[in-house]
């Protein structure tokens, strides 16, 4: 084909925008995503914000509506600040996972800036949002808004009715307690009783066919099996241990009144909505970044874009994925930008032209042609974890020079322990993944006793990995609000995994009941 | 498909409900931060927002973090440049900078401090938080001499310059046309018609019928007349009165040879504080600047503070230009008078019995709120209450003597740390509705 066949007039000329213009540009974007990239969106809707709404959504966690609580103004405040002062910019833009997905765009941006935040937010993450498994288990994108709604008005009515203190202090409880408080696993059914019935007659015909009198015959243990103890006949009661922390105070505290249960069940609810987000980053903004860079290129070739526009597209796109070495003083972690816009990339590189050491290391996906398709399915079936364990190929670790260093409390110095040569690519790669593992960074915490016949003292236990024990003070002040929330003593065990060599204890008793009886 | 929804002309300040969740959380903070930072400002910027440093206790989100130190970590870091496996590192001092790849953003918990900006409004309410203004209501909102004239409809009785034509002839016009007062035309024409017949004579009948209908319709005209005492209308004025919105502050100043800089210092933070005070609770407020040595002037804000004089001390002068200025310019009836005297407490014995007169008979009664505040050398009688003894200056006996009244108000001052203090107890909010009386 022959690039003039697509040559075509630019969409628009000059920085400024108007609704014109983004329309024009909308539906020449959307004619690449849906048509040449083959993207599946929420409808999009798109909203023009002033700056100073955009640093009023920063403040509720970007969402258009949220209850309110002191946090929010605390975030706010420090944000303000630093803007006003010229040390922090503010975001180009917002996206919400909703149904229809909302995107922020500021009026102060250019025409150019527009469009990258169109191809990027209402394409590029919309499309994630809606394909990713993730976010298809744990978010109801179309349900989202009403239930904010609905939690804004509980949490302004709840406050009218029993005062601002009282509900602060199940919000701060709660928010202490936010990272503790989602689902990791999808939750085992009840049991359905006509499903039972089947699993009972096919376990029944089975045995039938397989009848064998023989086994009649073989010796049982004496006494038979041994009966469970007190211990796990309660903790199997009450579906011990449990991780989610909210969840079991919601569903099992003895004090706690109707009203706070469901601020604690709307503080769990937002925390589950947000953990796809927490496993995603890179994922996410890689998803983004290559839909904008890919669409904006495709329009640009084309000639509906300016050169002008393009590279200042590009100026904007290279600070964003830009990624400064470990001793740059402006190093702060990696990039979740670079790295995700490296891997889709190099993901397309694999899967076009392909080295002979890409056709070793990803046989399924070198040379196989459609890129598209390839990423497409990435987007769709992994998180940040898996997907770097999957996907990130020794042509990038040596690009990003990426290195491993190992770093342990009781030697004087910390050790390379890879580094990017043949020896080193997996052990790299591994490492790397487990950083975005989120059960990997997060102390595993988990409700493991309670007595509620006797003193009905609350038992947790933290299994400390890598003799990483939780930040003392903080740990305290956590368990301080949840001994006010669970309304009797709390005690929290740390100890080693593997092993179980208790290393340290937490007792808190609660300092006011904030059920009341 | 899509939709753009413009939202650029929705209220902004969604978060000011969490920013007053945040305040009112943070205020014991707040309120310290506040106290610090206008004592260290410079006077003309008291009255400005700005930023504002708390310590993060009370505000801290506490989650159950893994600990930044100790134990075995694995960092994947970009940049390699020179390592090989095996090779051993220095661990960077602080354990950041180097490391640290799976530390999420910092959240503000790690910070020492908490920074952020406070707007004007609200740096000035926090900074004259439970401040009342003494006997604010007293005079001006019951005296009712002040009055706003408002147009408020029509009367039937009023002054012949109030008089709303347009009113009157409407109602003049429905009552005409009600009674069939007969018009000018049709009187004309009738005139006509006779006229006409009279000349030609060709139909008597007609002539005489006109006559009478000529008859009748002059009756009808003398009987209903023309504008009715009924129909008339005036303008209707009402008067509300008008709670005095304006103050006027004299700020009295000893600038003989004993007051030193430091001292001037004390008493400008006060004034400072005395107009804060008074511009938040009034919407006009005028500042008098009245020096005196042993003559007075009244001179501005500049040669106040800042030009330098040579003389002895004589009070009664200051008092006597306060006098004359109030009388010329500044009615009592209209303006709420405070008053705010700086002083080393020095006066000319002679005139001792002439100020305690001046401020008897003519300062105190028109004052609202008379201020004496005594400033003394730094260092000098630190933290000693100032309780009488040998060393009682003779102004402040002799205001002593004349405190019988709630009006004034005295206090003694070292430091500049000491006027916040000070000036809160001067005006502190007292339950018996009148600012706290001052031990001496």
């Amino acid at each position: 084909m022959t690039l003039t066949a697509f040559e075509s007039a630019p969409l628009y000329t000059g920085a400024d925008w108007d609704y014109d213009k983004v329309r024009r540009v909308y539906d020449a974007i959307e004619k690449v995503a849906l048509g040449e990239m083959g993207l599946d969106c929420y409808t999009n809707q798109i909203e023009v914000i002033t700056s100073e709404q955009m640093l009023d959504a920063y403040s509720s966690i970007g969402m258009p509506l949220f209850y309110k609580h002191w946090s929010f103004g605390k975030h706010f405040a420090r944000d303000e600040a630093l803007y006003r002062k010229g040390q922090r910019g503010l975001a180009y833009e917002i996206v919400i996972n909703s149904n229809p997905c909302i995107s922020y765009i500021m009026e102060e941006n250019t025409m150019t800036m527009q469009t990258l935040v169109i191809a990027h937010a209402a394409f590029g993450h919309n499309h994630f949002f809606k394909n990713n498994y993730l976010f298809q288990q744990w978010t109801d994108a179309d349900g989202i808004l009403d239930y904010l709604s609905f939690a804004k008005a509980y949490i302004n009515h709840c406050e009218e009715r029993y005062g601002h203190a009282m509900v602060e202090r199940v919000l701060d409880a709660a928010h202490a307690l936010m990272n503790h408080g989602v689902h990791r696993y999808p939750r085992r059914r009840g049991p359905d009783l006509r499903n039972e019935e089947k699993r009972a007659r096919e376990r029944l015909e089975h045995a039938e066919a397989t009848f064998n009198d023989l086994w009649r015959t073989v010796p049982t243990k004496a006494g038979g099996p041994s009966a469970l103890s007190d211990r796990d006949r309660r903790r199997s009661l009450l579906e011990l241990p449990e991780e989610n922390i909210l969840y079991f105070l919601e569903k099992k505290a003895p004090r706690l009144q109707g009203w706070q249960r469901e601020i604690l069940r709307i503080v769990r609810h937002v925390a589950q909505y947000f953990y796809p987000q927490r496993q995603t980053k890179v994922m996410n903004e890689g998803c983004a970044t290559y839909c904008h860079y890919r669409i904006l290129s495709t329009l640009h070739e084309r000639g509906a874009l300016t050169d002008g526009a393009w590279m200042e597209a590009m100026h904007s796109h290279t600070n964003v994925v830009f990624q400064p070495e470990f001793d740059d003083r402006r190093y702060g972690g990696i990039n979740p930008y670079a790295l995700g816009f490296a891997m889709m990339q190099d993901i397309e590189r694999i899967a076009t032209q392909p080295t002979q050491e890409d056709r070793y290391w990803f046989p399924d996906l070198a040379g196989r042609g459609d890129a598209m398709g390839a990423l497409r399915n990435a987007w769709a079936n992994f998180r940040d974890e898996s997907f770097i364990l999957q996907y990130l190929s020794p042509a990038l670790i040596r690009k990003f020079r990426l290195f491993h260093v190992a770093d342990d409390a009781r030697d004087p110095e910390m050790k390379v322990a890879a580094i990017h040569d043949e020896r080193g690519y997996r052990a790299v790669r591994q490492a790397l993944a487990r950083q975005y593992d989120i059960a990997w960074a997060e102390a595993d915490i988990q409700i493991v006793d309670v007595d509620l016949v006797g003193d009905r003292k609350l038992i947790l236990e933290h299994h400390v990995m890598n003799q990483i024990l939780l930040e003392e003070d903080e740990a305290r002040s956590v368990m301080q609000h949840l001994a006010d929330l669970w309304g009797y003593e709390v005690v929290l065990a740390e100890v080693e995994t593997p092993g179980g060599t208790p290393l340290r204890r937490i007792n808190v008793s609660p300092r006011v009941v904030l059920g009341g009886g | 498909m899509f939709t753009i929804v413009d939202r650029r002309l929705n209220p902004s300040g969604k978060s000011l409900a969490n920013r007053q969740r945040f305040l009112r959380r943070a205020k014991e903070q707040v309120m310290r931060a506040v106290r610090d930072a206008s004592a260290k400002r410079g006077i003309r910027d008291i009255d400005m927002g700005g930023d504002i440093a708390i310590s993060p206790d009370g505000i801290r989100e506490p989650t159950l973090r893994r600990s930044a130190t100790g134990g075995q970590r694995d960092y994947v870091v970009p940049g390699n440049k020179e390592f090989l496996s095996g090779d051993k590192i220095k661990r960077p001092p602080s354990g950041g900078g180097g490391g640290g790849g799976n530390q999420g953003s910092d959240d503000g918990d790690g910070q020492d401090e908490f920074r952020f900006v406070l707007s004007r409004e609200e740096f000035i309410d926090l900074f004259l938080e439970d401040l009342e203004l003494p006997d604010l209501a007293k005079r001006k909102l019951a005296v009712t001499d002040a009055m706003d004239w408002h147009r408020a409809g029509y009367s039937v009785a009023g002054s012949p310059a109030n008089l709303n034509l347009v009113r009157t002839m409407r109602n003049s016009l429905a009552r005409r046309i009600a009674l069939h007062r007969p018009t000018g035309d049709e009187i004309k024409a009738l005139r006509q018609e006779i006229d006409d017949l009279e000349r030609t004579g060709s139909d008597r009948e007609r002539l005489e019928q006109a006559r009478l209908e000529l008859a009748e319709a002059l009756k009808r005209t003398q009987r209903i007349p023309y504008i009715d005492p009924v129909d008339v209308r005036y303008n209707r004025f009402a008067a509300t009165p008008r709670p005095s919105a304006q103050a006027v502050m004299f700020c009295l100043m000893d600038v003989s040879g004993s007051m030193t800089e430091h001292m001037k210092d004390l008493a400008k933070r006060f004034y400072m504080l005395l107009y804060l005070f008074l511009s938040r609770r009034y919407k006009h407020v005028d500042v008098v600047f009245i020096r005196h040595t042993h003559r007075a002037a009244e001179v501005d804000e500049e040669t106040f503070f800042y030009s330098p004089e040579t003389g002895g001390t004589v009070v009664s002068t200051a008092l006597e230009e306060m006098a004359r200025v109030i009388k010329e310019r500044y009615p009592p009836a209209e303006w709420n008078i405070y008053a705010a005297q700086a002083s080393d407490g020095d006066n000319a014995l002679s005139d001792n019995t002439k100020t305690a007169q001046l401020m008897t008979d003519v300062i105190l009664p028109d004052c609202q709120y008379y201020a004496y505040l005594e400033v003394g050398q730094e260092g000098m009688m630190p933290g000693l209450p100032y309780g009488g003894g040998p060393r009682e200056t003779d102004l402040w006996r002799t205001y002593k003597q004349i405190r019988a009244g709630g009006a004034l108000a005295m206090r003694r001052v070292t430091e500049r740390k000491e006027i916040y203090p000070v000036f809160r107890e001067l005006f502190a909010r007292d339950k018996a509705g009148q600012p706290a009386e001052v031990s001496a």
